[in-house]
């Protein structure tokens, strides 16, 4: 076989990008086919319904529950707002009477003779899509969101932590192997997507988080410098709810390693200019990675266009880059792509690729451990 | 359909990832699997049909069998003629990631507990458990369900005949909650009521015309018993009706299969039942994935399955070493390994899961993880699978002192006679005893228990085949699905190194050795599969091998790829708490078993 697939993370400077901007229930799109939108717009706009408190008023007011809804002094469909009373006994003789009152505000949505609860639902909640990326709208779905799409430089993390955050890109780091320390955070970064170069270390995203950053970009990060931050032993990765104040995109992965020359040079090319970054990851079925997108304005700028390979195909002089140990993070280019299963020092059995590293080291790996990489 | 005259029988199982096929044919009389086949799933974009990726992993096999089994339009041919075709296609699915399942109880220790066993049973994930006596507070438990979008709900609740308030006040948490599915935005969820009989007008009232409800008989009809059947069958018809006809391509492929088309953990739970009972054994079976671990067992024919949603080698590798501490993960490693090192090691897998260990140290540390992942996961089956909970004991005087109680594990790893394991880390070890090694260290069988593993992963599609054809499935069940690895003897009991553990004696098939096995030492005894020889165990004081403390045990050693191993390092296996000195004492099992190269002589 003279190909394999092997998918590698997306570094492009020419990607016609297209996102589905959606609610999660179905709601108002507030934009139309064609219009042009900006990162920041609401793009469609919902409302949930309010939460549900439960009121158990037979068990307030010591009543069967059957007898529960006589007492109500509001019906179904009231609202009703907190401290008001929502049902009273009858007492005796007219004295004594028991009363229950809402410890929330909220409609009253059903009274249950069976159990004596009553339910209050509280206001709607708003739910927002921004656009996440300028550019044209060019569709709309009705009652769920639209299409946005634009000409962008386009980078995709291999790991984030956080939600969509925005930002003019400010270089931190003079080399993609340079580590980001917490001197290189300055206050003139605030609510900036600050790019490091390789690892970077727990003090400088406290730093970045206190100068208020808007997201923090590099090479590598220590698995334990991650806890640090999240206060948390991350279990799986799926991400992007975190509310930690400040987006994280690792585009390479954990320890210490240089992000990708190309990477580094295209968005230092593109240095000041506002950027649209998501750290939301999901590594399962529907792989989800972190984005890094720098949009193009169409009236001044095109895209380059992307070359002409071919995508994930693994061939003779491709670049790749290892992706376990004990090779971890080198870069080489593919020698040769041996068809029969080779013996590793592990003992498996595994399909391989023979890679001359940088050094000019000629090693070994199993295809599962290597992926493509864009010059 | 006339069982004498299926001669081929094609089957596949639709998984996340990978579909794969095989193909049965009779053999000189005999069922036999003889190809298999694989492709990617195509469930999601660009293709958004499952039964490409099924023609893609049938046309393999034909290819590799020489047996044409798609036509031109892409259909499965049947029925079987000279060359072509075959007689039965069966599928399972787990695409799409499996069937996801809400459950709800009045008490979480007894209607919600026997209603996530149906639900676990029917081969579901169980995203969350809501019951009255939740310590949620109601709103907190309705803001739940609000966020999860599972497949569909199980409500139960309540005796027959006994109080419907409770359940109906459970009713009314989900019901204004208004839960959506997962897939579709155009179907209803599919809520199942199994609680008590009494409260059905009611949770019919309760309910409004936005959920598809279904009622089937209690799940719980009485505290002193179960009756999940009826929740089960409706689960599998749900899963069919509305989950399955929502993925994409299952409409057509629901079409092709002659029997309905059952989650993968359903069916492999099919298959070890069948086996447990026809051969009156207890058997517990292992599936270990990237993401989870499924535990499967058969304890006097009461089955039980759980799923360990976050325990598994790639996805959840990460939090196996979080839940289970990398202290622990390295008391099973016999090299030296830096731990800040580690940690990044085990991070840059799951954010790569594809990955596989290339150096020998790496394979070394993947299976002490993959020891932890399974002895939580056991140890989460050990803790479901128990007898029913809140059931009233009638006690004697001379029950007196004992503390026996409802609600106790009916996991009994002595009475263990069947260990059956699959899943890539155990089934695909480079050598065979590394999976014994692994199995013994987490599971802590003892007495005498046969160790084996699932060939190629077959189970799921024999479970299947089990519902239209038992004896076919019975038969590849033994011949070609189980790969004996040997038989584990362990002593239960505990004392101190180089003290006397047990004595023992095995003759038959060629071999007639005699000895004794002192407390902490490992052995193995070469034993080839096909292979039995009777088996004498003298037990010392204190260590009991499955007749009691001392008592002698006449049983049956079966050969396997690895053979006999007769472990004195007791039960339970206790590690030292010295790391270096843990190190030297793995390095002497590893030796001892040739686990690894670097152990070979």
């Amino acid at each position: 076989m003279a190909h394999a697939y092997t998918p590698g993370l997306k570094v492009t400077e020419g990607a016609i990008l297209r996102r589905r901007r959606v609610l999660p229930i179905a709601g108002e799109v507030l934009v139309e086919a064609g219009a042009r939108v900006g990162a920041r717009d609401v793009v469609a706009e919902t409302f949930m319904p309010g939460d549900v408190t439960p009121v158990n008023l037979a068990n307030l007011l010591a009543l069967p529950p059957a007898d529960v809804p006589a007492c109500m002094l509001k019906q179904e469909g009231d609202w009703v707002e907190a401290g008001e009373i929502l049902a009273q006994t009858k007492g005796f003789w007219g004295f004594f009477k028991s009363e229950a009152t809402a410890k929330v505000s909220g409609r009253l949505e059903a009274v249950s003779s069976v159990t004596g609860q009553v339910m209050l639902r509280g206001n709607p909640l708003p739910v927002r899509v921004l656009a996440f990326i300028p550019g044209n709208i060019i569709e709309v779905i009705p009652g769920e969101g639209c299409v946005v799409e634009t000409e962008a430089v386009f980078v995709q993390g291999i790991f984030g932590i956080g939600g969509e955050a925005f930002g003019p890109i400010c270089m931190a780091c003079s080399s993609p192997d340079q580590t980001l320390e917490a001197e290189a955070i300055t206050p003139e970064m605030r609510g900036a997507v600050v790019v490091g170069g390789g690892r970077m270390t727990l003090a400088a995203i406290r730093a970045a988080k206190e100068v208020g950053v808007s997201a923090l970009i590099s090479g590598g990060i220590d698995d334990l410098d991650l806890q640090g931050f999240l206060g948390y032993d991350l279990g799986v990765a799926i991400t992007g709810s975190e509310r930690m104040g400040l987006t994280l995109v690792i585009t390479e992965g954990f320890g210490d390693i240089a992000m990708a020359k190309r990477t580094f040079a295209l968005l230092g090319k593109y240095a000041g200019r506002e950027a649209s970054v998501t750290g939301a990851t999901q590594i399962r079925a529907g792989v989800m990675r972190p984005e890094i997108v720098i949009a193009m304005d169409p009236d001044v700028e095109r895209s380059v266009p992307e070359t002409a390979r071919q995508d994930g195909l693994l061939e003779i002089d491709t670049t790749v880059r290892m992706i376990r140990d004990p090779y971890f993070g080198q870069i080489g280019k593919v020698h040769a792509l041996p068809a029969e299963p080779t013996v590793l020092a592990s003992g498996s059995k595994a399909r391989v690729v023979e890679v001359v590293l940088e050094t000019g080291e000629t090693v070994t790996v199993p295809r599962a451990n290597i992926e493509l990489i864009e010059e | 359909m006339d069982l004498d005259k299926i001669n081929v029988i094609l089957a596949t199982d639709c998984g996340s990832t990978t579909t794969k096929a095989i193909l049965i044919e009779k053999v000189d009389g005999q069922f036999r699997q003889t190809y298999r086949g694989e492709a990617p799933t195509t469930v999601e974009e660009p293709f958004a049909d499952v039964t490409i990726g099924v023609v893609n992993a049938v046309t393999e096999i034909g290819e590799l069998a020489g047996r044409r089994l798609v036509d031109e339009q892409g259909r499965i041919i049947r029925p079987a003629s000279d060359g072509e075709g075959c007689d039965i296609y069966i599928s399972t699915s787990s695409a799409g990631g499996g069937l996801q399942m809400m459950v709800a109880g009045v008490i979480k220790q007894m209607t919600a507990e026997s209603a996530k066993r149906a639900a676990l049973g029917a081969g579901a994930i169980v995203m969350d458990v809501i019951a009255a006596n939740d310590p949620r507070k109601p709103h907190q438990q309705i803001q739940r369900i609000r966020e999860l979008r599972p497949d569909m709900i199980l409500v139960s609740g309540g005796v027959d005949g006994g109080t419907t308030t409770h359940v109906v006040q459970i009713a009314e948490l989900i019901a204004p909650a208004k839960p959506r599915p997962r897939f579709g935005n155009e179907y209803k969820m599919p809520v199942i009521y199994a609680g008590n009989r009494d409260a059905r007008p009611l949770i019919e009232k309760t309910f409004d015309e936005s959920v598809d409800l279904k009622i089937v008989d209690n799940l719980r009809p009485v505290l002193e018993q179960e009756n999940l059947g009826p929740a089960r069958d409706m689960i599998h018809d749900v899963f069919l009706e509305h989950v399955m006809a929502h993925a994409p391509g299952y409409d057509k492929l629901i079409t092709w299969t002659d029997a309905p088309i059952m989650p993968t953990p359903g069916a492999v739970g099919n298959i070890l039942q069948a086996i447990a009972d026809r051969d009156g054994i207890n058997a517990v079976g292992v599936d270990i994935g990237g993401a989870t671990t499924d535990v499967f067992s058969v304890f006097n024919g009461t089955f039980n399955r759980t799923v360990s949603a976050n325990l598994g080698m790639s996805y959840s590798i990460s939090n196996v070493c979080a839940e289970a501490t990398m202290e622990r993960v390295l008391k099973w490693v016999h090299l030296p390994m830096e731990d800040r090192e580690l940690r990044n090691r085990v991070k840059n897998k799951m954010i790569r899961p594809t990955t596989i260990p290339q150096s020998l140290e790496a394979l070394v540390f993947e299976q002490a993880v993959a020891r932890e992942a399974l002895r939580l996961a056991y140890k989460q089956h050990k803790e479901f699978a128990t007898t029913l909970k809140g059931v009233q004991q009638q006690r004697t005087v001379g029950d007196t002192f004992s503390q026996r109680m409802s609600g106790l594990t009916i996991v009994d790893n002595m009475a263990m006679d069947l260990l059956v394991a699959s899943g890539g880390v155990l089934s695909h070890a480079p050598r065979m005893a590394q999976t014994v090694a692994m199995l013994m260290d987490a599971f802590e069988p003892e007495g005498v228990t046969y160790l084996a593993k699932d060939s190629i992963f077959m189970m799921p599609h024999l479970g299947v085949l089990a519902q239209v054809h038992p004896d076919a499935a019975m038969e590849v069940f033994e011949r070609d699905c189980l790969i004996y690895l040997g038989t584990c003897v362990a002593a239960k009991g505990v004392s101190k190194p180089g003290k006397p553990c047990f004595k023992y004696r095995l003759h038959g098939s060629g071999l007639d050795e005699a000895g004794e096995i002192r407390f902490g030492e490992l052995k193995l005894i070469p034993f080839g599969p096909g292979q039995e020889a009777e088996l004498e165990l003298e037990p010392a004081r204190g260590f009991d091998l499955g007749a009691g403390s001392g008592k002698r045990v006449q049983s049956k050693a079966r050969g396997g790829t690895v053979g006999i191993v007769l472990d004195g390092r007791g039960r339970p296996l206790v590690l030292p708490e010295d790391p270096a000195q843990c190190r030297t004492l793995m390095g002497d099992w590893v030796k001892v078993l040739g686990l690894y190269a670097d152990s070979d002589q």
